[in-house]
């Protein structure tokens, strides 16, 4: 898409400037500016869009609103007053010595320190069932940035990344924009639940290969984006060993590892690797983020997390385009190593979530939708539209699909082609970005959507 | 010894001479810790200039001494595929292959450039901790008006971090997803303050503004926008070691330096342009844009209206970008008045496209911390695309919500600059007169937190070895830290950048002693 500037009077802008690999064109975004133009309210616009194609969790504000408010005196003079917590810390360091630590970014050593707090909390999201190195967590503005960073770390231009589907649409953008690096899918169905089978996983290696696309890792996300399902340990184990045969790289996105109903039922890939003695471990990168979990995406905190020493090291010094205020750390410093708020935040999310979960999937039922089966993390709903579809399910049949439940139900869900579903009919329903009562009348309208059209 | 192809997919057409394409910055500063930001991009640059250069000396005896632009095209021809075979083979990072982006950064510890890096970190000067630490001179930072920043800081963020001043937004409202190019409230503040620190002449419009986590990403931002991997931007030599990893790093953009020289005080030269400009395309190298600073770093020039109308003309006519970093507009300490780009534009109405700022609160402000940075451009598909861009490197609502309150105070803001500009100034002549009694001068400047110091009649060889022999010199026995003209692209050798707002007045006498010394072990025995 090259724009030959020479000849026109307009000055010219860079192919990354005027691709459309940003993807922002798609449905998945052509459906939030749709209810940004007519967003529901309760009161005021309830016959507007409901928004229920943003992962975004609002479910548990309240708690982190609670814990700010009670520590705000110490977070806002921790660093900006004398503060008996730090009088023999470093031993002579004054107040000033604090203030311009802060100021000017120099945050490596605190005692409470971001990378501790980080690597407790990832700690206790798993139950203790693994554990995280500070030394190896890098922090960046946001699980996106931290993404697109390991993707310049791992791959080349040209190299590709193997992904699952469906997938989370803003890895298209993510992944690939900037950083010139190709996606291949591994293509997943309903006939296993969209589980990731080594058989998908070589095929597509293979036809890979032989277009000579060069792979350089696999991206798994876990829990899955759109599923809403966490990935079984046999599967992990067969990816760890799929990746160790081929040489290549495993990025684990595990943005959602706090929001499984569960605390039993995920199993991240740190655990595999502790009970396997970190055998095979410096290809393994996980990536964390606290927008999803703790409802903080505004705060533009991800992470990533390395067993690869030259991939942390280049990751620090390439994190320079992605630093997070130290005001910020400072703060997130403190609420993270805060092990009673942390154990009791990420037990309540988590019941709560699985209460909107069970209400959605309620809902839908009686609406005659049912849900992938297994769902059990996340922020959202996979959900099988396929009868409404015909005997032939195509893509634009989802998407005319699509169309209407924003036109017509005025709910803005996500179709499963943008998140690369090769199977089409499937849509992600987000439930936690909205209050109960909204969701109920986001449930309604799809009931009454169906029973219209039954008739 | 045929030069192996580079598995830099970024390398452009072999230049075999002429200004320095090849440079490549191979190390890259730890992100975290003291500053690392500049630090860690200049010393790095600098000791592997010393590497190479000793490397070259010891391959065969150059016929004469290679202008020094061509040093970074000798670059090309070490064997780098050697090199990271031997990283490979080590094991160091497991077997699974890195890309070549991140090879040539990752490189083990074991360099010069770390030996030195470390020192400073390990032994920081304290005036009364570690008084025989080394002092830092070569970070960019100003430390001269944090008080006031503390005392506004401590004064007025009394209230809950959800809301500052009773203006809480509530937690749905600093948590939830926002624009990633920055909250409208804020950027109408920022595009205030730009508007008052740059002089007041000409107004910035806050829906042209897009803020960043910081300047760097800015920088690369509009490089990811501006130019294809393989282009080349013209920038003005000396100039900040950062841009070579800011600017070039991931996005496979080239820098090529148009030499800037003592006689002319290091201001840039039309005439140099067009010749740079004439030699790149002779090459077929594609030149996008030109990158300018004004104020200038390191040398501290301001680029006056003449010349930013010559540059403006420059552009039109061969149709390309300009982008001023003016990160430093605040930071002026001589009798000249700054004068921003924008100022340039507001009148022309047809070049509105093809000018782009970069701005940030690191400098003026004091602030790198915060991590705020911004690009002003009035060419909406610039703004589009940057905007999209800035989800990989957006700035923290809270911390938008701290600094529009703070500046919005507007008796703040002009007490501080006013008073910040003063102690700059106050400091420049006090640091200046202690290097004259050593007989040190520097250029006449006038904006930035540094001075450019000619040392060149200490250094021997008159060449980059000598000067970086001094280098070594200055931070391992006298312990401070400088930043030295080659990692800078100086095209003279024994040109130095001394930070001057790092230290306090009462560490000036100290700084000039240990310089002092130096100064007297260069001497050339009698």
């Amino acid at each position: 898409m090259a724009i030959e500037q020479d000849e026109e009077v307009c000055v010219g802008l860079s192919k990354v400037a005027v691709s459309e690999t940003h993807g922002e064109d798609s449905p998945y975004f052509a459906g939030w500016r749709a209810y940004d133009q007519n967003p529901y309210h309760e009161l005021s616009n309830p016959s507007g869009v409901i928004q229920m194609g943003l992962a975004e969790n609002q479910v548990s504000f309240d708690l982190i609103e609670r814990y700010l408010e009670k520590h705000s005196q110490t977070m806002n003079t921790t660093g900006f007053r004398e503060n008996a917590l730090f009088q023999d810390y470093h031993g002579l360091k004054s107040f000033r010595q604090i203030v311009v630590s802060n100021i000017l970014h120099e945050i490596k050593s605190t005692n409470i320190n971001i990378l501790q707090a980080m690597a407790s909390f990832m700690e206790q999201i798993r139950g203790g069932r693994a554990k995280f190195d500070p030394d190896r967590i890098v922090i960046t503005a946001g699980a996106t940035a931290a993404n697109e960073l390991l993707t310049f770390i791992l791959a080349d231009p040209g190299d590709a990344l193997l992904v699952p589907t469906p997938y989370y649409p803003g890895f298209d953008r993510d992944l690939r924009w900037r950083t010139g690096v190709k996606i291949v899918p591994v293509h997943c169905d309903s006939s296993n639940n969209f589980e990731i089978t080594p058989q998908a996983l070589e095929s597509a290696y293979e036809e890979a290969k032989s277009n000579n696309v060069k792979i350089s890792g696999l991206l798994i996300t876990n829990p899955s984006n759109p599923l809403g399902a966490t990935i079984q340990r046999s599967v992990l184990e067969n990816i760890l060993d799929f990746v160790t045969r081929k040489n290549i790289h495993l990025i684990s996105d595990e943005i959602y590892s706090g929001s499984s109903f569960s605390p039993d039922e995920f199993v991240s890939v740190a655990e595999i690797l502790d009970s396997r003695n970190h055998k095979e471990s410096q290809r393994v990168h996980i990536v964390y983020s606290l927008s999803k979990d703790l409802g903080l995406p505004g705060f533009r905190v991800g992470t990533i997390y390395s067993y690869n020493d030259a991939v942390v090291t280049t990751a620090r010094r390439m994190s320079s385009f992605t630093l997070i205020s130290s005001q910020t750390q400072q703060l997130l410093s403190l609420m993270l190593s805060d092990g009673d708020f942390t154990e009791n935040y990420v037990r309540v999310n988590r019941d709560r979530l699985k209460k909107r979960y069970g209400m959605i999937v309620e809902g839908l039922r009686n609406a005659g939708i049912e849900c992938l089966s297994g769902g059990n993390a996340g922020l959202f709903c996979w959900m099988d539209l396929k009868g409404l579809l015909g005997d032939s399910p195509t893509k634009e049949g989802e998407l005319s699909l699509w169309k209407l439940m924003l036109e017509e139900v005025k709910v803005n869900i996500s179709p499963g082609y943008s998140c690369h579903c090769s199977e089409p009919g499937w849509f992600r329903v987000c439930f936690a970005n909205m209050s109960e009562e909204t969701l109920q009348v986001a449930i309604r309208r799809i009931h009454d959507f169906m029973v219209r059209r039954r008739n | 010894m045929t030069p192996t192809p580079s598995p830099e997919p970024k390398e452009s057409p072999r230049s075999p001479r002429g200004t320095g394409m090849r440079l490549i910055v191979p190390l890259q500063g730890v992100v975290q810790g003291r500053g690392g930001l500049i630090l860690g991009s200049l010393i790095p640059c600098a000791l592997f200039y010393f590497l190479q250069f000793y490397l070259k000396r010891h391959r065969s005896p150059p016929s004469n001494p290679p202008p020094r632009s061509t040093s970074a095209a000798n670059l090309s021809e070490l064997p780098r595929s050697s090199s990271r075979a031997n990283l490979l083979a080590r094991g160091s990072t497991g077997r699974a292959h890195l890309s070549a982006r991140a090879s040539s950064i990752a490189k083990p510890n074991d360099s010069p450039y770390y030996i030195g890096l470390d020192r400073v970190r390990e032994d920081p000067y304290d005036e009364i901790g570690n008084p025989d630490g080394v002092m830092q001179l070569g970070l960019s930072e100003n430390r001269l008006s944090l008080d006031l920043i503390e005392e506004w800081l401590s004064n007025n963020l009394t209230d809950s971090v959800l809301g500052v001043r009773g203006e809480a937004m509530g937690l749905s409202g600093i948590a939830t997803y926002q624009p990633m190019d920055g909250l409208m409230a804020f950027k109408v503040v920022m595009a205030d303050f730009m508007t008052e620190v740059m002089g007041g002449r000409v107004s910035f419009d806050p829906s042209r503004l897009i803020l960043t986590s910081g300047a760097t990403p800015a920088a690369e931002i509009l490089t990811f926008c501006l130019a294809d991997q393989g282009n080349a931007f013209l920038v003005p030599a000396p100039y900040y070691p950062g841009f070579d990893r800011d600017i070039r790093w991931r996005t496979g953009v080239e820098l090529i330096p148009v030499h800037c020289r003592s006689c002319d005080n290091f201001t840039l030269s039309i005439t140099a342009l067009e010749q740079t400009f004439n030699q790149a395309r002779k090459r077929g190298q594609k030149v996008r844009g030109i990158l300018i600073s004004n104020p200038s770093n390191p040398v501290g020039n301001l680029l006056n209206r003449d010349m930013l109308y010559d540059l403006l003309d420059f552009a039109r006519e061969r149709n390309i970008h300009i982008i001023s970093d003016e990160i430093f507009a605040g930071s002026t300490y001589g009798n000249e008045e700054f004068v921003s780009m924008a100022e340039i534009v507001d009148a022309e109405d047809a070049d509105k496209d093809r000018v782009h700022i970069i701005y940030g609160l690191s400098k003026d402000f004091s602030i790198p911390g915060f991590r705020v940075g911004a690009i002003y451009s009035s060419n909406e598909n610039v703004l589009a695309a940057s905007r999209k861009l800035t989800r990989f490197s957006s700035v923290s609502t809270p911390t938008q919500l701290i600094l529009s309150s703070m500046l919005s105070d507007k008796k703040f803001t002009q007490e501080y600059i006013k008073t910040n500009k003063k102690r700059i100034r106050t400091m420049f002549h006090l640091f200046v007169a202690g290097l004259k009694e050593l007989g040190l001068e520097c250029t006449k400047s006038s904006g930035g937190l540094y001075c450019w110091v000619d040392m060149s009649r200490l250094i021997s060889p008159y060449n980059e070895k000598g000067e970086l022999d001094l280098w070594d010199k200055l931070l391992n026995t006298a312990k401070i830290n400088v930043t030295p003209g080659s990692a800078c692209h100086c095209i003279e050798p024994g040109w130095f950048r001394f930070c001057f707002t790092t230290l306090s007045e009462r560490e000036i006498p100290v700084v000039i002693e240990r310089i002092h010394k130096v100064v007297e072990s260069c001497k050339p025995p009698v």
